[in-house]
């Protein structure tokens, strides 16, 4: 079993570590830095470190006036209150204004666990993609984690970035992460299996279990929602027999129909989506929701075995 | 840049300048918002001709005074004023709301001398609070006014930004509320009551001053108090008539969001001259 980490717990190391190279970075939260792990860096630097209470909707837009006086915001709550509860903070303040605001939502997805329906957040990459000039990545593990947050760091501009909140297995021997690049984490012309966030393990269990029927699955982790690493989509598209696409988030508007949108323009072929069916979400055990929901490396599994031919 | 302070007279002057722009560049438009330009005029002119600190050669300048129009919906105000002070030349106005305009129906970026866009109501106290924060952390002494319109106070955004100015004891910001009474469905007491104002921001723990938002004098007066008052922040709430300046405008809902017709505004600057 690979080693195990939160992606918040990481978020908030290397809040810390770029909060003491770069004095101009300033981080908020709404009365969950314990859970967004902005904590570590209210400890460090309290006096660029602000705490907003029950208030997102003041903190987005409040991040957009700090921005405009230059300075590198980051931003932390759960996924469902900052993309649905404060989204026209972000599309008016944020995304039009073009600031340098970067949102860093945590527990994002199903594994949420046992919240339930209103602290799983499964449409938050639709709404962010829906938005001009607002920059995705979903991280796959908590190394990403960290590389994705100093990425967005570095660059100027609205960025959302969503982590999940269970301790994550890292992928182990991939390249560096380069924003904007997908990566290939496991070689093969059969089919390719396209996917971000927590499902990059689930899919290389299924790539592994393939391998040992004789079938060579391309795997990619598309840890950059927007822009879309659109030259890999199609690469794979050409070499391949079908895609399969994996997202712990609603199969409409999220990395499904990324895909599709490349795909169906410039090179038609068959896209299966490995998602949650427009459903909400419910309470139990993050394992026992992967498989209620179809999210497992079995399912993913049997998806290829079904549509290969 | 350090402006030459006008006098009463002089400002009242810029203001009726700034009134006939409004009317001119919303005739040529075709549609926009006169109701609420014309109510914050002697609000506006007054703090970008003898309070506001900035330099419209260098509009980025770092130790430059905030403003923000929060209600958006007001931007032709803020234009007219914008090019009066230097922004850009007066004959851009004509080009408001049109394609390609730097001058977007509500206020963008594009717009020299706009730090922030608005349009959707209920942001600008934050943006501004944002503002007031970053000055802090850098140990800068300049001043943020944020313009709000009474209508928009009613977006629950406003009162979240008002405990948290009042929280983080923001006293370099100074909030300016144009209650003209009006909203675009009616009369604000109306459509959802806001009264008693002053008795809520000062619940919300800030300073309140209550002023004739016409009177120079008592505006003057109001953002010189505001400066001076410590550890929390200052409403300004002025009293004022919709439609201000034009008699057959005047407490009329609906030139909230109507522009003058041709004859109408021959009408409006012939009153206006």
């Amino acid at each position: 079993m690979a080693e195990q980490l939160y992606q918040r717990d990481v978020y908030g190391q290397t809040l810390v570590r770029l909060g003491a190279q770069d004095k101009n970075i300033v981080v908020l939260d709404a009365d969950l830095s314990g859970s967004t792990r902005t904590n570590l860096f209210a400890k460090q630097f309290p006096d660029r470190f602000f705490n907003f209470g029950v208030a997102e909707q003041n903190m987005m837009a409040t991040a957009a006036g700090l921005a405009s006086c230059g300075k590198t915001v980051f931003l932390s709550t759960f996924a469902v209150f900052a993309a649905g509860r404060a989204w026209d903070q972000i599309r008016i303040s944020i995304g039009y204004n073009n600031f340098n605001v970067k949102v860093v939502a945590t527990h994002a997805g199903i594994t949420v666990g046992p919240d339930g329906a209103s602290h799983q957040a499964l449409e938050d990459i639709a709404l962010m993609r829906v938005l001009p000039n607002m920059n995705i990545i979903v991280p796959c593990d908590a190394p990403q984690t960290a590389e994705a947050v100093a990425a967005a760091a570095s660059m100027p501009g609205p960025f959302y970035i969503r982590l999940g909140r269970s301790k994550v297995p890292t992928i182990e021997n991939k390249d560096e992460f380069k924003f904007g690049k997908s990566q290939v984490i496991s070689e093969g012309n059969d089919v390719t299996i396209i996917a971000c966030g927590i499902m990059v393990y689930e899919a290389l269990s299924a790539v592994k279990s393939l391998a040992q029927k004789g079938i060579k699955a391309r795997l990619i982790n598309m840890h950059t929602i927007w822009p879309l690493d659109n030259e890999a989509i199609l690469k794979a598209a050409k070499e391949t027999s079908f895609i399969v696409v994996c997202e712990e988030h609603n199969v409409i508007g999220g990395l499904a129909s990324s895909v599709d949108e490349v795909v169906s323009e410039n090179f038609p072929k068959k896209v299966i989506h490995l998602g949650i069916r427009n459903r909400f979400g419910q309470s139990g055990e993050p394992a026992d929701l992967l498989k209620e929901y179809g999210l497992t490396s079995l399912d993913i599994e049997k998806a290829v075995l079904s549509n290969i031919s | 840049m350090e402006n030459n302070e006008l006098s009463i007279k002089e400002l009242e002057l810029k203001a009726k300048e700034a009134r006939r722009l409004i009317i001119e560049m919303l005739a040529r438009a075709g549609s926009g918002h006169p109701g609420g330009s014309l109510s914050a005029a002697d609000l506006i002119v007054a703090l970008y001709f003898n309070i506001l600190r900035f330099n419209p050669k260098d509009p980025q300048w770092t130790d430059r005074d905030r403003f923000h129009m929060s209600k958006g919906h007001c931007c032709p105000l803020w234009y007219a004023v914008l090019a009066l002070t230097g922004y850009f030349p007066k004959e851009e106005l004509m080009t408001l709301r049109r394609l390609g305009s730097s001058l977007q129906g509500h206020p963008a970026r594009s717009t020299a001398g706009v730090e922030s866009a608005s349009g959707s109501l209920g942001q600008g106290l934050s943006i501004g609070l944002g503002m007031s924060l970053a000055a802090k952390i850098d140990k800068k002494d300049y001043r943020v006014y944020v313009l709000l319109g009474d209508g928009e106070i009613q977006e629950g955004n406003i009162w979240e930004a008002a405990m948290a100015c009042s929280h983080f004891s923001c006293d370099n910001l100074c909030a300016i509320l144009d209650s003209n009474g009006c909203q675009i469905d009616g009369r604000c007491e109306d459509i959802m009551g806001l009264e008693p104002l002053a008795a809520k921001w000062q619940a919300f723990g800030w300073h309140v001053i209550e002023i004739n938002g016409h009177d120079m004098r008592q505006i003057l007066s109001a953002y010189e108090q505001a400066k001076t008052i410590k550890s929390k922040p200052t409403i300004i709430i002025a009293r004022t008539v919709k439609g201000k300046g034009v008699s057959f405008m005047e407490g009329v809902i609906d030139f909230h969001g109507r522009a003058p017709t041709k004859e109408e505004a021959e009408k409006a600057l012939k009153e206006l001259s």
